[in-house]
């Protein structure tokens, strides 16, 4: 009855009006530039976290390589660069739809990855399949046994939950044996993909180093009062507290921590922690507080890198995923300038090569990228990496933290 | 004589949409898929939502029940095993879920279906932080983009069947007549309450295996990303787009918002937001009745100038 | 710890009411449900963030300002936007539908222009960080004022619509809105009044907010579903209901993370309200 003639009729013209438009749109090209795509999440619950690493950094990358004249191939000429930029709205179906778009509508000749281990892990079977190199600055190593295997394309440059567990352990467990902590541990982390991946991890690695593991706790998303958590931790008798936080929870973590004048000898919040407003938003009181991430922060490089992104971008880049995205640029710049356009070989180039870089000259294990800083810690106003402890510019960990004021 | 043409058209689209990706590329297939994902979910929403004017923001519960069941079963039970299993898990939860609420009316029903979604999200990923350990999940199902785009057109003509046959069977003048007034509807021996929680529960099946199918395309599943609340507001707008009242409503509603959405997400990123909340404004000022109606108007000045001449 | 889980909580629900004591107004008046509500507050917030940040004026005079500002935003678009669907609408079901959509539009527009104008990143200022022990807990004075500021504009909203007759007319049209007209009350003038009151409060919430929060472009969606858990527990259109709610939800909260596990906090409140709503679908206080 409802089963109308002019409603199908009407569907079907919508339909095949539409879908005619996407066949066959994709023209041959000569070849005038270089075409780079990406897509990350610039709306929605991501955004925050994709606008602070990943997009200033892809923006300032292009805009280097601008200045320079483009990108070099293998016989020394120059092609400039033309970047295509789609939203994923924080979405995954999104996401996965645009890498199809890029890799076979737009044909581009290199995809940036997405921002977040969970969006790196959706596309990772799509550049396999597409035969992208994907170099994942914004991903810790996802827990897949064979991964290379399974992806050979794929590079992680986040490290793994156990390495940052472990670096951790290397910075505590001195300070314990020397009587400096009493080896007491108060843990909370955010359910999702990157607390529990991340606070499993420390879990075995505390429990090995026979740290006591007192308050071991996790709260959800959207979380916006930490004041009973904290107290319980204080009266968890820790001296070493640890979350594994995100942006907005640190930022409340932190604030709470110095308004009840909580000041365990370790205080260790998450991601935020990195981030250049975290030291303002707390009147940069934050003296001795350790995270994850890190940086040298007396390598030229990188002294030269936080000018440019501080004066191009008009703002500072944080101090864990933004100088490691802005090197994987450098490393695909570079492997281009040896290989040319040829995929294949520059994922091949990727895996074997030695590269310079702002974090120094790098190369890639079992596609890893080992060679990072895991732990830092705020002093005089810098997030100076502290661990791993043998790394060639560590500084020395504060530890007592001193007061908040 | 209509009614037989009507078939006809129907196979012979459905055949049409079968054969379409064979002459387009790899992003087209994705695009297919996510369309026709809408096409499901949009219709199924309507087909609980039209008739009954309940309006419901629980669509990503189930949508995230069945990519989860996926994520979780993956590697245990072949791919048809586990959609049996997410559609007995959604009608589970749609019919403890309906006979619960479905006295609640208006805003009331609206604002719990939206808190429903949430406290799903919340249990699992509580059940899943302390009890397993394990929040995220990987799903390596091998499926091709176009399988699961089939499949999903199959569940759109069981879908659009399935409201067909309910607007010609007598259970569509006792859904109308709740549609209109519920007291009348029970006085006048309906039962309510029975075909209110039938057809939720048919709905609620029908887009967990939305959210089933489409799982293996994401490779890695967690609460956050399977339980997204636009995935609710963006199946209501579009079903209110073309009209939930009509069987074709939805469908006319979904293909060009949804061709929309991907026209501003490629060519206008940064302006997304903006552009696609001016949109919304401008469809409820402009399309009051949904698209649908647009055609019953231009009929109607048609057929009244005729009349004139 | 009982009594500073307690403290804690009650601090935690303040803020709540008080961005749901606008919320509820809108409602409970003009019928409208504004899924845009949220984005008022963050305005407000991001409003005094420039004072402070760019003017360095203190965020007290901001929230002042905020408030007349919140007013006429929600007075314009009542008046542009909503005004005509309310006059078009033939039955009740058909408003409830325009305005989901309109309202979940104008959420997308502003936080669309959020974005453009201020980027997505975490925003705030530091102020008032200081502590005040309260009942062995610790408490931010920024906090403190929050809460006071809740109860302050809550009972006097409260006395307003007891003792005057300006709010008897108001009442009249939350409770009889078919009856208004006939004792001369202007129904359109009272929706228009209700929704810009709540525009004000809600941006005096936002302004409270950014004193001790830092937040971005988005979160506006979060608290409007926080206010509108709060607005139907508490009653729509109830005053005194939608502070209780506010302070129970903070509460239970608070508790359930203490006692029981942190990660059960937000399922906790929903299992709330989901009860609510079947238990007394009109609101605790009804």
């Amino acid at each position: 009855m409802d089963f109308t003639r002019r409603g199908l009729v009407a569907a079907t013209a919508v339909c095949a009006l539409t879908l005619t438009s996407f066949s066959g749109m994709a023209a041959a090209q000569d070849r005038t530039s270089i075409r780079i795509g990406y897509a990350v999440s610039k709306t929605g619950v991501n955004a925050a976290g994709a606008n602070t690493t990943t997009i200033p950094n892809y923006e300032l990358w292009a805009q280097d390589v601008e200045a320079a004249g483009g990108l070099t191939l293998p016989d020394g000429s120059k092609l400039p660069l033309e970047i295509i930029a789609y939203d994923d709205r924080s979405a995954t179906e999104d996401l996965v739809r645009s890498v199809e778009r890029l890799a076979r509508q737009d044909e581009v000749d290199f995809i940036l990855a997405p921002w977040g281990t969970g969006f790196n892990l959706a596309v990772a079977p799509l550049f396999a399949r597409f035969g992208y190199p994907q170099l994942a600055g914004t991903s810790v190593v996802p827990n897949i046994d064979g991964l290379s295997d399974r992806w050979p394309n794929s590079f992680w440059l986040l490290g793994s939950s156990e390495a940052y567990a472990h670096s951790l352990v290397d910075v505590l467990k001195p300070a314990v044996d020397n009587g400096a902590l009493n080896g007491k541990v108060a843990m909370i982390s955010i359910a999702d993909g990157f607390g529990i991946e991340l606070s499993s991890g420390a879990r075995e690695a505390f429990t090995d180093a026979g740290l006591d593991l007192v308050m071991d706790k996790t709260y959800p998303l959207g979380t916006q009062d930490f004041a009973t958590l904290l107290q319980e931790a204080e009266g968890s008798g820790a001296d070493i507290f640890v979350a594994y936080s995100y942006p907005g929870d640190t930022f409340a973590i932190t604030a709470q921590a110095k308004l009840a004048s909580y000041n365990p000898k370790v205080f260790h919040p998450g991601v935020g922690t990195n981030f250049p407003v975290y030291a303002p938003m707390n009147d940069g009181k934050v003296e001795g507080v350790m995270s994850l991430g890190g940086i040298d922060a007396n390598s030229p490089a990188i002294q030269d890198y936080l000018a440019r992104h501080a004066e191009i971008l008009g703002k500072a880049p944080d101090s864990w995923a933004s100088p490691v995205i802005y090197a994987s640029l450098q490393m695909l710049q570079q492997a281009i300038e040896r290989k040319g356009l040829d995929r294949e070989a520059v994922s091949a180039e990727l895996a074997s090569g030695t590269f310079d870089t702002i974090l120094g000259s790098l190369s890639l294990e079992d596609n890893q990228l080992k060679d990072l800083w895991y732990i830092g810690q705020w002093q005089n106003g810098n997030f100076v990496g502290i661990s791993p402890t043998d790394k060639a510019g560590v500084a020395d960990a504060v530890i007592p933290k001193p007061d908040w004021n | 004589m209509s009614k037989q043409f009507g078939i006809l058209a129907f196979v012979v689209l459905t055949a049409a949409m079968a054969a379409l990706p064979f002459g387009i590329g790899e992003y087209g297939h994705g695009v297919l898929v996510g369309m026709m994902s809408y096409i499901v979910l949009a219709s199924a929403w309507a087909l609980f939502s039209g008739p009954t004017r309940y309006v419901s923001l629980a669509t990503v519960a189930f949508f995230g029940i069945g990519a989860y069941t996926v994520a979780v079963l993956a590697d245990h039970l072949p791919f048809g095993a586990i959609l049996v299993v997410a559609g007995v898990i959604g009608l589970g939860v749609a019919l403890l879920v309906g006979m619960a609420t479905l006295r609640l009316a208006g805003v009331y029903f609206v604002i719990f279906s939206f808190g429903l979604a949430e406290l799903v999200r919340q249990l699992i990923t509580w059940f899943e932080t302390s009890v397993t350990h394990t929040l995220g999940r990987y799903i390596f199902v091998e499926i091709t983009t176009v399988q699961i785009y089939w499949l999903l057109l199959g569940l759109a003509v069981i879908t659009l069947a399935l409201r067909w046959w309910i607007e010609q069977s007598r259970l569509g003048l006792a859904v109308h007549a709740i549609g209109d007034d519920e007291t009348v509807a029970r006085h006048a021996g309906v039962n309510v309450t029975g075909v209110k929680l039938a057809l939720f529960a048919v709905s609620s099946v029908l887009i967990t295996l939305a959210g089933a199918i489409q799982a293996p395309r994401w490779t890695y599943v967690e609460p956050s990303i399977v339980f997204n609340p636009t995935i609710s507001f963006i199946t209501l707008v579009m079903a209110l787009l073309g009209g939930p009242g009509r069987m074709w409503g939805p469908v006319a509603g979904a293909v060009p918002l949804y061709f929309l959405f991907e026209w501003i997400a490629t060519r206008f990123p940064d302006q997304n937001a903006v552009i696609l909340g001016l949109v919304f404004v401008a469809i409820v000022f402009l399309v009051p009745g949904g698209l649908l109606s647009l055609i019953d108007k231009w009929r109607a000045r048609g057929s009244g100038e005729q009349s004139h001449a | 710890m009982f009594l500073s889980t307690l403290v804690i909580g009650l601090v935690l629900g303040g803020t709540y009411a008080l961005i749901a004591l606008g919320l509820t107004i809108q409602y409970g008046i003009a019928r409208i449900m504004n899924l845009a509500y949220g984005e008022i507050t963050i305005a407000g917030a991001f409003f005094v963030l420039m004072l402070v940040s760019a003017m360095g004026l203190s965020p007290i005079l901001g929230l002042i300002l905020v408030v007349p500002l919140g007013f006429a935003i929600s007075w314009l678009v009542y008046g542009v936007v909503l005004h005509p669907l309310v006059k078009r609408a033939t039955h009740g079901g058909q408003l409830e539908i325009d305005s989901i959509l309109v309202t979940f539009g104008l959420m997308f527009l502003a936080q669309g222009l959020f974005t453009m104008f201020f980027g997505s990143e975490f925003k705030g200022y530091n102020w008032l960080q200081v502590p005040v022990n309260l009942l062995g807990a610790k408490i931010a004075a920024g906090r403190m004022l929050g809460l006071v500021i809740a109860v302050l504009i809550g009972g006097g909203l409260w006395i307003a619509m007891q003792r005057t007759r300006w709010g008897v007319n108001l009442r009249a049209v939350a409770n009889h809105p078919e009856f208004a007209p006939l004792v001369g009350i202007d129904r359109d003038r009272a929706a228009r009044m209700a929704f810009g009151l709540g525009g004000g409060i809600a941006a005096a919430g936002g302004a409270v907010l950014s004193m001790y929060q830092p937040f971005t472009a988005i979160d506006g969606g979060f608290l409007t579903m926080k206010a509108l858990v709060i607005v139907i527990m508490g009653g729509v259109g109830n005053l005194g209901g939608a502070l209780m709610a506010g302070l129970l939800i903070g509460v239970v909260e608070a508790f359930v993370s203490y006692a029981i596990d942190p990660g059960l906090t937000l399922a906790a409140t929903y299992a709330i309200f989901l009860g609510v709503l079947l238990w007394r679908p009109k609101g605790l206080f009804a």
